[in-house]
């Protein structure tokens, strides 16, 4: 068996803080082979930002560290890996998307001027030919004139257009593993739908693997190949998209489906009010040993604050930690 | 998608640099233009002059003392007999160098300090922002008093000591910009992009934080200018070299008989430090975002 482009195997980060020290990442097995894109979903605060930063080599330090696991990619291990070797990995061959393009762009170069730089970080490239594959890189992400928009600066651009920009610098060096972090969450639903509509194009054109982190399911079940839940710094749940979709097993999961509103065509007399989750994650300095998602879980039984639920399959690849998915199913 | 993103429908944006939109809030400055054309004005005077009025500013040329207008000499002579106006042009040059070059000086230093520790932090923060602290305490006039004493009155020592008693202010702002840059997501999107250290100092953090380090750096050379003169007031510069501080300190001893000697160089110190700062005001309304109507 081929080995997956990218694997993140047991990684835990601790960060040391005032209240003591906090398991931000536990135990987080992640992967994703060319061509695919897998979701991590989840609440603010619960690792998926932090899984990104791993990935990249950037979890802040101090106060973060990787305590242990180990992230490959192509069978190269990342973790450990001196700030060069980093450096030059970053961008080259995982590049990420940014969470906000208002402020993720510097606002004293032209865009043009950004995506050349990014390419001339990696290649030997004049600054005139590095240039003219930033209008290229324009072009490729949509935009309308490129050899205008390239002498722009950020605060020139709308919202859409700057992500497509962050976008552009991301893939100015066709890296193999794009890590998009929420890029659409500060944009309007009519421009979400766009810039994934770019995605997947320039996913199946380029063949990136794409590591998309949301709290968004309807992104998930639009784009997703596969998809991971996460909750309080662990996997709570992953597996293909469909069967995590259409049959979810740990509570957490089935919680955040609920909580999608949907767009019926002709809106029910009586309407029914939206699922949501009661609480918020629970403070990571002082997790108990039970599963961390049992004091808001509507399903508890005694053995969730007992003990902690480890991963386990059920059926096709799918994997969920949660006891009593575990009891009903049997395994 | 392809509807929303025809060209035609999305207005045709006008690229403006932002150093010309800069430029013309401080057009708009009345302050601003004043000082301009007021520096313009004594740069004319003591750049192009010395072409027009070709009298060596260390000869004596008419009886001691002449008072200003008398005998054909606008500013009178000194109490050496030597024009005062070829004296003032030669020393407009020499002050205006030193305070730029001081300026540039400090610059170099400040901004290197402050760049370093607000983008490393940690230990290496703390060891330069105690170092500058250092500096900071001690009485910058005595100070420079001590660099020149010891290592000779002449222009470079002059010029040295003033620019190493007056970068602590330019280390801090640039520090202080820092901290607050190299936590924006456009920091962290140029990292994750492969940048160096160097280049995330340098092409990243620097060009956003110049705008108050500019200020900063236009209202150094006044205060050089106005060191120099200090310095020279006391005897403490080159005797060989004109400067205005150089006229004001040979004349002090004659200020009751002669007080125009001492009040000519003085008032242009006064005019030139005014134009600088209303400069360095207008400069500080433009490059300040917050103050920009939109």
């Amino acid at each position: 068996m081929t080995h997956p482009l990218l694997s993140i195997e047991d990684i835990i980060v601790d960060f040391e803080t005032r209240a003591g020290k906090a398991r931000v990442l536990d135990d987080v097995s992640l992967e994703v082979n060319s061509g695919e894109i897998l979701g991590i979903v989840g609440e603010s605060g619960c690792g998926k930002s932090m899984t990104a930063l791993s990935i990249m080599g950037l979890v802040p330090d101090p106060p973060g560290k990787v305590t242990s696991g180990s992230i490959k990619l192509d069978g190269r291990e990342l973790v450990g890996l001196d700030h060069e070797s980093l450096r030059q990995i970053r961008g080259k061959d995982i590049g990420m998307i940014f969470q906000e393009p208002m402020t993720s762009l510097n606002p004293v170069f032209t865009v043009g001027e950004q995506i050349a730089e990014s390419i001339r970080l990696h290649e030997k490239a004049s600054t005139k030919a590095a240039m003219a594959r930033a209008v290229e890189m324009l072009r490729s992400v949509e935009i309308p004139e490129p050899e205008m928009r390239a002498k722009a600066y950020p605060h020139q651009l709308s919202g859409g257009m700057r992500q497509r920009v962050m976008i552009a610098i991301a893939l100015a060096c066709r890296p193999r593993v794009l890590i998009a972090d929420e890029p659409t969450t500060a944009l309007d639903a009519t421009v979400q739908a766009q810039i994934f509509d770019l995605l997947q194009d320039l996913q199946s054109e380029m063949g990136t693997a794409i590591i998309l982190i949301t709290h968004d399911m309807g992104a998930i079940a639009e784009l997703a190949d596969t998809v991971a839940v996460m909750y309080a710094g662990c996997v709570v749940e992953k597996g293909k998209v469909e069967t995590v979709l259409s049959a979810p097993e740990h509570p957490y999961t089935k919680g955040l489906i609920t909580c999608v509103p949907h767009l019926l065509p002709d809106p029910p007399k009586v309407r029914e009010s939206l699922q949501e989750i009661s609480g918020v994650v629970p403070a990571l300095t002082d997790l108990g040993k039970g599963c961390a998602f049992a004091p808001r879980c509507s399903e508890k039984i005694d053995r969730c604050e007992a003990a902690k639920p480890e991963l386990r399959t059920s059926i096709d690849a799918h994997l969920t930690a949660c006891w009593v998915a575990e009891k009903e199913t049997g395994v | 998608m392809a509807e929303l993103n025809d060209p035609s429908e999305i207005p045709t944006v006008k690229v403006m640099h932002p150093a010309r939109e800069m430029l013309g809030m401080f057009f708009q400055n009345y302050n601003a233009v004043f000082g301009l054309i007021l520096l313009v004005v004594i740069l004319l005077f003591t750049f192009v002059g010395p072409y027009l009025h070709t009298v060596d500013p260390f000869e004596m040329v008419w009886a001691p003392f002449t008072r200003p207008g008398e005998e054909g000499y606008l500013f009178g002579t000194d109490y050496l007999g030597r024009d005062i106006l070829s004296a003032m042009m030669a020393g407009g040059q020499i002050s205006m160098a030193i305070g730029l070059a001081a300026a540039v000086i400090s610059l170099v230093i400040g901004v290197t300090v402050g760049a370093f520790a607000g983008y490393y932090g940690g230990w290496i923060e703390e060891a330069l922002m105690r170092f500058t602290e250092f500096f900071q305490v001690l009485p910058t006039l005595l100070f420079s008093m001590v660099i020149v004493a010891l290592f000779g009155a002449s222009l470079l020592t002059v010029t040295f000591a003033i620019g190493v008693v007056s970068w602590t202010a330019v280390a801090r702002v640039t520090r202080s910009e820092f901290l607050r840059i190299r936590e924006m997501e456009y920091v962290a999107a140029a990292r994750s992009g492969s940048a160096t250290d160097r280049y995330l100092i340098f092409r990243v953090i620097l060009p956003n934080a110049l705008p108050p380090i500019i200020v900063q750096a236009n209202l150094m050379v006044g205060s050089a200018i106005l060191f120099e003169a200090a310095l020279s007031f006391l005897g403490l510069s080159d005797p060989n070299v004109m400067s205005w501080g150089q006229i004001i300190g040979s004349n002090r001893e004659y200020i009751l008989d002669a007080g125009y000697a001492v009040a000519i160089p003085g008032i242009a110190i006064f005019l030139t430090v005014l134009a600088i700062s209303l400069i360095g005001d207008g400069l500080n309304d433009a490059l300040n975002p917050k103050l920009r109507q939109r």
